[in-house]
């Protein structure tokens, strides 16, 4: 019989809120974290773009200095968020008292991310060229490499079963959910922390997606930048933060008298092989991620009744997913109401998946859907019932589908029902 | 030139800024690894870090044998001289 697998502890640090209860009040409020970037480098480097969705509260603010500065800002913000879901989940710690709780031997982390440590390598480079290489400083390494941010997470929890870092590009943070349902379903795993991190609003960064006509420049607009499925959408808004759930067999959660927010019914994972950047028109990669989902979480399209959409903002991605959605669930599809959140958070790329994932359990407890915000227009090409203000959703059991596409055409969907 | 009183005073205030230990606990006979706690990353930051503050050179292969604060502010010492 497969392992029932439950969300147990709750933790992010977005533009909309450092913590997950300020971040689901602006989720439900319609807040936008997006606003003018304010560093010398945006003149500097004369850039198009000078918008941009960092995290509500800076790290500097949540971590001692000396713990800050050995840690690239995405490790920082994977750590502010993966202790919020441990105290979250009842736990003490962070530290060997958890040992006592849970056995580091059955506890896993699997925590993703975009990029990685783009700030320290980039910051490593400055050194170099402005002050030579004996002040490249020793610790760049563990900073920079894209699994620090899991490792650190492990150290700070004592989770010794597995350290997973899922790098799929913009679907890193839900894939770690696939990884992390794996680990808990083939037994090597009672308990996961699964997550993902961004911090990469840098000039270079933003350089590169702007050059690739990825991003809005509606610089006089910020907080109507990211939108949507609206016509006048055109790209998205880099955002920054971190989420991180705890995950738990539910026989373990049960022996401890764990809260239960949700299950995590199902998971898919798949790829495009179509093109490094476009998504296949057609949505075909992402309608078979839809129906693994529904395979491993023993679901049908009818109980579907809210759907978080990936929904960047960019022109040419969020019709696609529209489809993908229809080709995956029929005509069911007119009886779900579609979020898109990162019109309030920006895309916070490697992140973006755990901190929808964390939205969509949350919507799934509270019964509610969350906003999408500046839907003005919505474009005819897509026939989704879109939630702009809050919503109620039905009583009785149903299920929540959240959606993240990368880079590289991966697709990957994590499902949760209520209980 | 910084004198020995003012070596070990600026190796404190970089112990403190790595490691996050109170300046008072980095004295003479202190053991970098043993009582400082300190481990070879943080200790090559160390170096480096007092190498631009006392403008000094301090070759990869003596760091080994910097055990001591006083074995440290020693070296710088006679480094400057």
């Amino acid at each position: 019989m497969t392992r029932k697998v439950v969300v147990t502890g709750l933790g992010a640090t977005t533009p909309i809120g450092g913590t997950v209860p300020e971040l689901w009040r602006s989720a439900t409020t319609g807040v936008s974290g997006v606003r003018a970037i304010e560093h010398d480098w945006v003149d500097t480097y004369d850039l198009g773009v000078r918008i941009a969705a960092p995290v509500s509260t800076p790290a500097s603010e949540v971590l001692p200095r000396v713990e800050a500065k050995r840690l690239d800002p995405s490790g920082q913000l994977s750590v502010i968020a993966a202790r919020e879901a441990w105290a979250d989940a009842g736990f003490s710690g962070p530290n060997a008292e958890a040992a006592e709780e849970v056995d580091p031997d059955r506890f896993a982390v699997a925590f993703g991310t975009g990029i990685g440590g783009v700030w320290t390598l980039l910051d490593a480079y400055d050194t170099l060229q402005k002050r030579g290489a004996r002040r490249v400083m020793p610790l760049t390494v563990p900073m920079l490499m894209p699994n620090g941010n899991a490792a650190a997470v492990g150290m700070d929890l004592k989770a010794r079963a597995a350290s997973i870092t899922p790098v799929s590009a913009c679907a890193s943070g839900t894939e770690a959910f696939y990884q992390g349902m794996n680990l808990i379903r083939s037994g090597k795993a009672d308990l996961v922390v699964v997550g993902g991190a961004e911090s990469a609003i840098h000039p270079v960064t933003i350089a590169a997606f702007s050059s690739m006509q990825a991003l809005s420049k509606r610089n006089d607009e910020p907080e109507r930048a990211s939108r949507p499925y609206d016509t006048a959408r055109d790209g998205f808004v880099m955002g920054e933060g971190a989420g991180a759930v705890v995950l738990e067999s539910e026989e373990h959660a049960k022996a401890r008298g764990a809260r239960v927010y949700a299950e995590l019914a199902g998971a898919g994972l798949t790829s495009d092989a179509y093109h490094i950047t476009a998504p296949d028109e057609e949505g075909r990669g992402a309608a078979r991620a839809l129906h693994e989902t529904m395979q491993t979480g023993e679901f049908e399209p009818g109980d579907v009744k809210h759907v978080n959409a990936h929904a960047t903002s960019t022109p040419r991605g969020d019709a696609p997913e529209a489809g993908a959605l229809r080709r995956a669930f029929g005509s069911a599809v007119d009886d779900m109401c579609v979020s898109a959140t990162k019109s309030m958070t920006g895309h916070i790329l490697g992140g973006s998946g755990a901190v929808e994932a964390v939205l969509t359990v949350l919507a799934v407890h509270h019964r509610t859907a969350p906003c999408t915000i500046n839907l003005e227009n919505q474009d005819p090409e897509i026939d989704l019932d879109v939630v702009t203000d809050a919503r109620e959703l039905p009583s009785g059991d149903f299920v929540a589908v959240s959606n993240s596409f990368g880079f590289g055409g991966h697709n990957a969907v994590a499902a949760f029902r209520t209980v | 030139m910084a004198s020995k009183e003012e070596i070990l005073t600026g190796l404190a205030e970089i112990v403190n800024e790595e490691t996050g230990l109170e300046t008072e606990a980095v004295q003479l006979d202190k053991s970098f690894t043993d009582d400082l706690d300190i481990d070879s990353i943080s200790m090559m930051t160390i170096v480096v870090n007092a190498e631009e503050k006392f403008d000094v050179t301090i070759p990869d292969e003596e760091v080994k044998n910097l055990k001591t604060v006083e074995d440290a502010v020693n070296f710088i010492d006679n480094a400057q001289a």
